[in-house]
């Protein structure tokens, strides 16, 4: 057996820990210090020390300077939320019987359409955004043929809805839905299923009860999965939403490009990252260690 | 269990649902390569097949510039990334069980937890503290961490997937560390390195919200300019642009793919 060296692990770790450690740990501290610095107007941060920003998340100062209760931005955390939910639930209802389709069938069959699942993740977001444009604008596909075939006259508003949002959404982020449950699936044994329809349980008894159950942690891990970077999604509500209806990645983006306020914008990028910290960390503690507590 | 409907873990109705979501998956990606290929100006009545917009898109300077910036980016970033995955992954398979080694585990994780625009605005405040601005050379850097994961993962899978007899039988044969590395450990690991790598070239290609916080006036990559054109208006020529790097992304991760297969 070659016996392996400490020194050497360490040595062949480091350049990976020194690169994600400097250029990605250390920007997020410098960016939760940004947040409790006040904005320069042209860019940037002035170095005086307030807590302003975080402050701002749920107050805004009337013309006296004082602190009046405000729900502009709870409202905006609030929609990223409920908007994010509606798509992990969507995504959920589709993605586990295509995962349960795909789990039984022979193995050559599987890994082609396990394939043909990761391909478009792989493929740009914002092709893939654009896509919908094409389909749901005024002028786009759905209309065209709505209208040519007689059934309505004047075009369905479908872009810049939240339902457009929420579609491209589960368009983007579904197949991260579908993986994790495909595999805790495909791990399944069939024997167990056998037993439950001996024992003269129907077809849904047997899902509601053996199956369903036992996919439970990669059902959790497939809502996190969809659930995280729908929270911190840009594009979809900057393309589909037209910009205008804001959600926390866009906000986000908003206060370090357009309104310049830097430090209100690394206040709300440390918050969403928070919300993100916990759903991670009940997840590892919780239906993550019953797993082998790998979410990819 | 030959015949599906005698399989007890068939539900009536799966197929059907299956295919209706690779529909849903792939017709909008199809939708879009057919409408590229479109002749009248508008992108979405069909008016006869044509060529022209693809024409259009290899004679304009912009989207050259943008492309070499693209692939620049992309091949260094890639380079960078897979080199460094390739010692981490080594160390974390084969090294020895140190203290640190969970905690490691998640760091490199990280860049695949933390949410995209999150790590868009950190990565643009360092830049902005420290003052650096190196043109590409910023977005390179931020390109190199993103990557590390996804070069990581592939390799990491190889390396655990393979045989260390062969390996050991080197050592003794009194071939030295370095010497096994190169003529028996590196070989092996071949396809999972050029996997990895295929992977962080692509996701580095198609990146959008990273480069477009951290990208210096100048700077423009094929996703900003596309952007760029979506927020004028729908015309042929961003179908166009985006269908080839559509063809390009496809193509790459299905050789990835097929190597990665390989025994």
């Amino acid at each position: 057996m070659i016996r392996p060296n400490t020194f050497r692990t360490v040595l062949g770790i480091s350049p990976a820990m020194a690169t994600i450690g400097i250029f990605m740990l250390l920007p997020i501290l410098i960016m939760a210090l940004y947040s409790f610095l006040e904005p320069n107007p042209y860019g940037g941060v002035r170095w005086n020390f307030t807590v302003e920003s975080y402050v701002r998340l749920l107050f805004e100062r009337d013309l006296d300077g004082r602190l009046v209760f405000d729900t502009t931005y709870l409202g905006i955390i609030w929609r990223s939320v409920w908007i994010g939910a509606v798509a992990v639930v969507a995504s959920l209802l589709v993605g586990f019987p295509v995962a349960y389709y795909i789990a039984i069938q022979p193995t050559s069959r599987r890994n082609i359409l396990i394939l043909l699942i990761t391909i478009p993740f792989w493929t740009n977001l914002l092709i893939r955004t654009y896509c919908w444009i094409l389909i749901l604008r005024d002028t786009g596909l759905i209309n065209n043929i709505l209208i040519s075939s007689g059934v309505l006259e004047h075009p369905l508003t479908l872009l810049y809805t939240n339902g457009a949002i929420i579609l491209g959404l589960i368009y983007t982020f579904i197949p991260f839905m579908v993986l994790p449950i495909y595999a805790s699936l495909e791990k399944l044994d069939h024997r167990l299923i056998e037993a439950a329809r001996d024992l003269y349980a129907t077809r849904w008894q047997a899902m509601k009860q053996v199956i369903i159950p036992l996919a439970i942690p990669g059902i959790v891990a497939g809502s996190l999965l969809v659930f995280i970077p729908s929270l911190g999604a840009y594009i979809a509500p900057d393309l589909l939403g037209g910009g205008k209806k804001l959600m926390l990645g866009s906000l986000v983006q908003l206060q370090f490009s357009s309104s310049r306020n830097w430090p209100f914008g690394s206040a709300l990028a440390i918050f969403t990252m928070a919300i993100v910290m916990v759903a991670l960390t009940w997840y590892a503690l919780g239906p993550g260690r019953r797993s082998d507590g790998n979410l990819h | 269990m030959s015949n599906k409907n005698n399989d007890i873990r068939h539900i009536p109705g799966l197929g059907v649902i299956s295919l209706l979501f690779f529909t849903y998956l792939y017709a909008p990606l199809v939708i879009l390569v057919i409408f590229s290929f479109n002749e009248t100006r508008s992108a979405t009545i069909w008016g006869g097949f044509s060529t022209e917009w693809y024409a259009k898109v290899f004679v304009n300077d912009d989207i050259q510039r943008a492309a070499i910036n693209s692939l620049l980016i992309a091949a260094i970033a890639t380079v960078f990334a897979t080199t460094i995955a390739t010692m981490a992954a080594l160390a974390m398979a084969r090294g020895s069980a140190f203290r640190g080694k969970p905690a490691a585990n998640s760091i490199l994780m990280l860049p695949l937890m933390v949410p995209e625009i999150v790590t868009a605005v950190a990565t643009l405040s360092f830049f902005s503290f420290l003052g650096l601005s190196l043109g590409l050379g910023n977005i390179i850097i931020a390109h190199t961490v993103f990557c590390i994961p996804f070069a990581y993962l592939p390799i990491r899978a190889r390396l655990q997937g393979m045989d260390t007899t062969l390996e050991q039988a080197a050592r003794d044969l009194y071939a030295d560390r370095w010497a096994t590395m190169r003529h028996i450990t590196l070989p092996l690991l071949a396809p999972g390195i050029l996997a990895g790598g295929m992977l962080a070239f692509v996701i580095s290609i198609d990146d959008f919200i990273i480069t477009l916080m951290v990208a210096e006036p100048g700077s423009t990559t094929l996703p900003l300019y596309i952007y760029g054109l979506v927020r004028i208006g729908i015309t042929p020529e961003v179908n166009a642009v985006s269908s080839i790097m559509l063809g390009i992304s496809i193509l790459f991760v299905t050789l990835s793919y097929v190597i990665g297969q390989r025994r």
